[in-house]
């Protein structure tokens, strides 16, 4: 593939990410010059922090004047999932050679979904493309957040519902997979796993033991699953 | 001045939290990659995904109106969109668009 084509198809996937990332990043940036911090603020933390949920926790935490302790701890529990990302991308970004710190630092969730599962082309663009990828979306988050904290609040039409675009990614990448895969056990464990989870523990803390629930169904199942995953290739 | 000590040291503390996550497994697998982790790096893709997805809707309100209708018939309509036509950036503008759309008619 000519460098250009490559460019253009990291754009093109990331079309749905704009989107939501624009109006999610306008959102934080908002939020943070109410509670003080401007833009130079907003363009630091969506350069450094780069986690959406975070940096929305963040504002609360900066506001409510957390300690650090408190701040390092949240911080684990909240990005706890990334752990999880970055597990399951140390094989695909093994021979990612300069581009691998950024690939690692700018795995979010939806750069993940993105990544997790794009078919290896042309070995020598994969690099470059998951990079593009990886950096068009921190784009659209810097500049959303820039523009959240220099506008304010006067956009001057409706997004509300926008922020259903990372659902609506979500969605169609766990039908893409359904569909991909033959065994449908890590994808049932995953959604069922995490809603019995959020209907047990509730809305603000059933995400560590969705993972802690994932990774043990998926141990169980593991000479199944693994002995077909062989079969595959 | 203080002030914005603090809120350096908190941004450097997160920002520090978020990459530590991010370059753990990184490092600690760096030489050999035992095949417990090789494995969970083929099937975790697949549960993570599904998890996001209720993730996403942690705070959808089902015992009032319009009960999660909107979430609903939207992600049905992202899921018959992606099996038929194979293109997410299809269902996903779709998707998002009946949402928008719905929200604004049911109240």
């Amino acid at each position: 593939m000519m460098r250009h084509e490559v460019i253009k198809k990291a754009f093109v996937k990331t079309i749905p990410v704009m989107a939501g990332y624009l109006v999610l990043g306008i959102g934080f940036g908002i939020l943070l010059r109410d509670a003080g911090y401007g833009t130079l603020w907003a363009l630091a933390m969506s350069l450094l922090i780069y986690a959406g949920s975070m940096q929305y926790v963040g504002v609360g935490l900066l506001a409510g004047g957390a300690s650090v302790i408190m701040t390092f701890i949240t911080t684990i529990m909240v990005n706890a999932r990334h752990l999880f990302y970055s597990i399951s991308m140390i094989n695909r970004y093994k021979d990612a050679g300069r581009y691998k710190p950024y690939l690692i630092f700018a795995l979010t969730d939806e750069t993940y979904s993105l990544l997790c599962n794009d078919g290896a082309s042309a070995a020598e663009d994969i690099s470059l493309y998951r990079f593009l990828v990886s950096l068009f979306n921190q784009c659209y988050w810097v500049i959303g957040s820039v523009i959240g904290s220099i506008l304010g609040s006067v956009i001057p039409f409706s997004t509300k519902g926008i922020e259903f675009s990372m659902t609506a990614l979500f969605t169609a990448s766990f039908v893409e997979q359904w569909i991909t895969t033959d065994d449908h056990i890590p994808a049932l464990t995953g959604l069922l796993g995490t809603f019995i989870c959020l209907i047990i523990f509730g809305p603000d803390s059933f995400l560590i033991p969705s993972m802690l629930v994932i990774t043990l169904v998926l141990t169980i199942f593991r000479k199944r699953l693994d002995k077909e995953s062989e079969a595959g290739i | 001045m203080n002030d914005l000590r603090y809120a350096a040291i908190l941004v450097a503390v997160m920002s520090v939290g978020t990459i530590f996550l991010r370059f753990l497994p990184f490092l600690v697998f760096k030489k050999r990659v035992p095949s417990y982790i090789d494995y969970l790096g083929k099937v975790l893709p697949s549960a993570i995904i599904g998890m996001l997805v209720v993730y996403c809707l942690r705070n959808t309100a089902v015992s009032y109106s319009p009960f999660g209708m909107p979430e609903l018939i939207s992600i049905m309509l992202i899921a018959v969109l992606q099996a038929w036509k194979r293109n997410s950036l299809i269902s996903i503008l779709s998707g998002t668009a009946a949402y928008m759309f719905l929200i604004r008619i049911w109240t």
